[in-house]
């Protein structure tokens, strides 16, 4: 298999593992692990190094809300311009052009459903190429980053079996 | 049911070859285990994953369905042909019509051995062995043979041939193999076959850790030349596909057998359980990427591991499977010394290589089928212990 892809794969489940245990895994040197690692930060495929925190258990009051956005667009403001309008909003947590009814999933950070109200209605809706918005609040997140947000199952296994 | 000392029957009451037969090794210090807490067991012969969550969410569905009646004694005809046609993937070409589903290949192995041997013919099981062949092939009625392959795991065909005048019957075949995790290339293969041939023998081709081969791409000893005829392949779907307790296996075989070993199955087994083979089907349809992320993840699990253990111990590299058997030799305790002190030191289980056969006896089993991080202190902890000596 591929090193490069085995090395990213293992990175995006735990990015602190270290060089030497990246290199015990996949047979490889340590220098050779931290040189891939290298040319991977440097050509942006490796883009950052986050953590996913569970804010919530944090103590953490924070409003997410998934906005759906349907847009014009004219000869002069095409998808990447609008986007890009929206995207530079630090409220905004991710933006993503969807097929479906709608044209943008606009996915908004706020400290309060109120916020996050006025927030829409004064920055997303005044954009003139937007036509309408329909904001859906996030209630619970059961997954997040392909992360099980609940306790999963236990071993059951014997402790000797053939 | 009430344990009594007094037999009720003036003659005795078991079959003479049950009570020959020597109760399993592992089981024995198994007992040792039970009550202990926070061991890290890397005595488990079967993954760490549970069922992929597709395959049970199928078999979840149909018995939501209703479907939950016997199968044909063959198997689901749609599984059957699923199977033939998954097994070109080892270079096989066969037809539904030689697939029997089984339950589990432990069932395999009973009726295949059941099917051919004759009281006075040979079984011949390479060791060290999986531990389920040599009681079976001595239940079945024939001669055991053991062919001891240490100290590189490999069978060869000076070691088959020499038995060109005890009557061989059968060849156990298990690669990759548990417990030494070692299998054989294609050359190595034709060798094993034309000993086959010069012996005139059937080999059954226990080849459930197929799937979990890391070296080299696995190919069934059926796939060479002429060896079709006179191969029983075993596989199912307990380890590849993480699905022990579902019980499902399958054999491939030439129609004399297979129908022989049908009327074993129809008569003792009737029909592989239903659901159990709903998930199997749903494992072949859609279950190559859950394999293929539990391969990557075993594949480096065993080259850490692997690492490691050399720091202590010479190891033979194992080519797949999810073991390791390291000879412990150099301790200077045997391998159930070492296992049994490394229990009560270090609360490390790993199992005590003579479990599998005689010339195991210096090594001890250690299956990775542990998360890296539950790996790692094993490891570490078997370090603490060998620098303790």
């Amino acid at each position: 298999m591929n090193r490069e892809l085995e090395i990213l794969r293992i990175l995006e489940n735990n990015s602190r593992i270290s060089a030497k245990e990246i290199a015990e895994m996949l047979n490889m040197s340590v220098e050779e692990v931290e040189e891939t690692i290298k040319r991977l930060e440097d050509e942006g495929v490796i883009l950052k190094y986050k953590t996913l925190i569970n804010w919530e258990k944090a103590g953490v009051e924070e409003v997410y809300a998934i906005i759906d956005v349907r847009v014009n667009l004219t000869r002069e403001k095409g998808y990447d311009d609008i986007a890009k309008r929206i995207a530079k909003f630090p409220e905004v947590h991710a933006v993503r052009l969807v097929s479906g009814d709608y044209d943008f999933q606009v996915v908004v950070k706020g400290r309060s459903l109120k916020d996050i109200s006025f927030f829409i209605a004064e920055k997303i809706s005044t954009i003139p190429e937007v036509r309408d918005t329909v904001t859906h609040f996030l209630l619970r997140t059961y997954k997040e980053e392909g992360e099980l947000l609940f306790k999963d199952e236990e071993d059951r296994r014997l402790a000797i079996v053939p | 049911m009430r344990r009594t000392g007094g037999l009720p029957l003036s003659r005795d009451i078991l079959n003479i070859r049950v009570r020959e037969l020597k109760p399993s090794g592992i089981r024995r210090f198994f007992e040792l285990i039970i009550g202990r807490d926070d061991v890290i067991s890397l005595g488990v012969g079967e993954p760490d994953f549970a069922v992929p969550w597709r395959i049970r969410e199928e078999m979840i569905y149909s018995l939501e369905k209703g479907i939950t009646s016997y199968t044909s004694n063959f198997g689901l005809l749609e599984l059957r042909e699923a199977i033939a046609d998954y097994y070109k993937k080892f270079g096989v070409e066969t037809s539904y019509e030689n697939v029997l589903v089984t339950t589990g290949v432990s069932e395999g192995i009973d009726i295949a051995l059941r099917a051919v041997v004759n009281p006075g013919e040979t079984v011949l099981v390479p060791e060290p062995t999986y531990v389920s062949y040599q009681p079976l092939a001595f239940l079945s009625g024939a001669d055991v043979i053991s062919i001891p392959t240490c100290p590189d795991f490999k069978l060869t065909f000076e070691d088959l041939v020499k038995y060109r005048d005890r009557n061989v019957k059968v060849l156990m075949l298990n690669y990759p193999n548990n417990p030494t995790g070692v299998s054989y290339r294609k050359k190595e293969l034709e060798e094993i076959a034309d000993a086959a041939v010069e012996l005139d023998c059937i080999v059954i081709s226990d080849e459930i850790y197929g799937e979990l081969s890391y070296n080299f791409r696995h190919v069934s000893i059926a796939s060479l030349n002429g060896m079709e005829d006179r191969t029983v392949i075993l596989n199912g779907f307990s380890k590849g596909f993480a699905m022990t307790g579902m019980r499902v296996g399958y054999a491939i075989a030439p129609e004399p057998i297979l129908d022989g070993m049908l009327k074993i199955h129809q008569y003792s087994m009737l029909c592989a359980p239903v659901t159990a083979q709903i998930g199997a089907l749903e494992a072949l349809r859609n279950g190559e990427d859950e394999l293929e992320r539990m391969r990557a993840e075993y594949m480096r699990r065993r080259n850490f591991f692997v690492k490691r253990l050399r720091e202590m111990f010479d190891v033979v590299m194992p080519d797949g499977a999810f073991y390791a058997f390291p000879d412990v030799s150099s301790t200077g305790l045997s391998g159930e010394e070492f296992a049994e002190r490394l229990l009560m030191e270090k609360n490390v289980a790993v199992v005590p290589g003579s479990a599998f056969g005689e010339c195991g006896s210096g090594h001890v089993r250690c299956a990775y089928a542990v998360s890296m991080e539950k790996l790692r202190e094993a490891v570490d902890r078997m370090s603490d212990f060998v620098n303790s000596l």
